[in-house]
């Protein structure tokens, strides 16, 4: 299972530890993630469920490509950190 | 009277008691975070605060006897694959919640109903206290609020929310930039309500279209609703007639230019407002923070200094930042650089609480 890591300062905010996760892309990985922690999705997804602006993700050290959709795809072995975009200010 | 003050401000929502005819901050929630607007619901009791997060989006909290506790912010439905919608400027329409701009309650009789104005331009309303929104469609469906523009923000923002107190169904709401619009029957019919003002900063052509008129506040006199007043980009704009016309209030020193009004609750010729240069400089005139305020409807105005700083004073009192008490004589308001100033004989005298406060974006009165 692909391991997902929220940046601390989400932490203040919301609980969401780091998560094991199964799913072959992105969107799917965090999706089995929000269906134990539902309110988590709207921190970092926006209503049209696509990446928020001023958020960022690295998927195997490489930033997400499709932001819109989220298909990168992922691997059992892989690191995803979900993060804040430095464009936010 | 009220001897409490919520005010929001970039960094915390700070409380604000009289005690001893002194007021002092009491107390703080959410310090660190970016609280943009409050509400207290005398109907219900409950608070709620709306906190703007930047990279995390804007979430809505609330308050009964207890703790602060998230509840649900308005979501925007899913934006039909291929659909084209761009505001006025030609510029795409996002399909999310960007800024919550105002959030006000129905009526007495509408118990757990609110409505909440947001950015990119749609309203909502709940009817069980916040715990679910719906968009209200009819607004959102009307081919002319694609004319809408975003004006001090990138898309256009639903910043103030009148609801009638002769009738809870009729509610009549400013939209930067997108003029004065008024529903009769709770929303599901919408009209623009904006005919008079203008707009010299537009093309001629578009200047006096009412739909791209840019109020930056709309207040409405409870005593007499037929009178509202806006201080509109433009200057302030008086309206005798429920929104169905309105006229300019020219040349008030020492300018008109602003972004927040108050209304006295049983003196609808008494008004408030917090002048600025205009426009793009936007700092007190001659760096003296001053309040206009006029008794006769606009004839003419008093300029009330007395208190406020009167040198070097560049601070800008956003759109939600003045406030008056349900007694009519203590109005507050609090600045950009974070000062907080209340006055309680109308305007005529005012005290400085304190000018190190987080830059403020509302000031409410509580009770």
């Amino acid at each position: 299972m692909a391991r997902i890591v929220f940046t601390a300062n989400l932490q203040r905010h919301i609980d969401c530890p780091a998560a094991e996760a199964e799913g072959a892309t992105v969107r799917e990985a965090l999706e089995a993630v929000f269906r134990t922690n539902e309110r988590l999705r709207g921190y970092v997804l926006d209503d049209q469920q696509a990446l928020r602006r001023h958020m960022a993700i690295v998927v195997d050290g490489k930033p997400l490509r499709d932001r819109v959709h989220l298909s990168d795809p992922v691997s059992a072995a892989s690191a995803i950190y979900v993060l804040q975009a430095l464009s936010g200010g | 009277m009220s001897d409490r003050l919520a005010v929001s401000t970039r960094k915390g929502l700070f409380w604000v008691d009289r005690n001893g005819g002194d007021w002092r901050v009491a107390g703080a929630d959410f310090l660190g975070d970016n609280v943009t607007l409050t509400l207290h619901d005398e109907r219900s009791g409950y608070d709620y605060a709306v906190l703007n997060h930047g990279h995390f989006g804007v979430k809505l909290h609330r308050r009964g006897d207890g703790a602060w506790k998230e509840i649900a912010a308005p979501a925007y439905p899913s934006k039909p694959e291929g659909l084209v919608d761009r505001d006025g400027w030609g510029k795409d329409i996002p399909y999310s919640l960007i800024n919550i701009f105002s959030l006000e309650p129905g009526g007495s009789d509408e118990d757990g109903l609110l409505w909440c104005g947001t950015i990119p331009g749609g309203l909502f309303r709940s009817r069980d206290h916040g715990a679910t929104w719906e968009l209200i469609r009819s607004l959102w469906d009307d081919p002319k609020r694609q004319q809408w523009m975003g004006g001090g923000t990138e898309w256009p923002a639903i910043h103030s929310i009148c609801v009638d107190p002769r009738g809870s169904a009729i509610v009549r709401i400013g939209i930067s930039c997108g003029g004065v619009w008024e529903t009769r029957d709770g929303g599901s019919a919408w009209k623009c309500r904006a005919d008079g003002m203008f707009a010299a900063f537009m093309p001629p052509e578009m200047s006096r279209d009412p739909n791209v008129q840019d109020p930056h506040c709309l207040v409405q006199s409870r005593s007499a609703p037929d009178r509202l007043w806006a201080q509109h980009h433009n200057g302030i704009f008086r309206s005798d007639d429920a929104s169905g016309s309105w006229r300019e209030i020219a040349d008030v020193p020492p300018s008109s230019f602003g972004f927040a009004v108050a209304v006295h609750p049983r003196e609808p010729d008494t008004a408030w407002f917090v002048p600025a240069i205009k426009d793009e400089r936007r700092i007190p005139v001659d760096g003296k923070l001053v309040v206009t305020r006029t008794r006769d409807a606009g004839r003419t105005f008093d300029v009330l200094r007395e208190g406020l700083p009167q040198e070097h004073a560049y601070d800008v009192v956003y759109r939600h930042a003045l406030a008056i008490d349900e007694s009519g004589d203590r109005l507050a308001f609090a600045t950009t650089t974070g000062g907080l100033y209340v006055s309680e004989d109308q305007g005529d005298r005012w005290r400085e609480i304190t000018h190190s406060l987080p830059p403020a974006h509302a000031v409410r009165f509580v009770g």
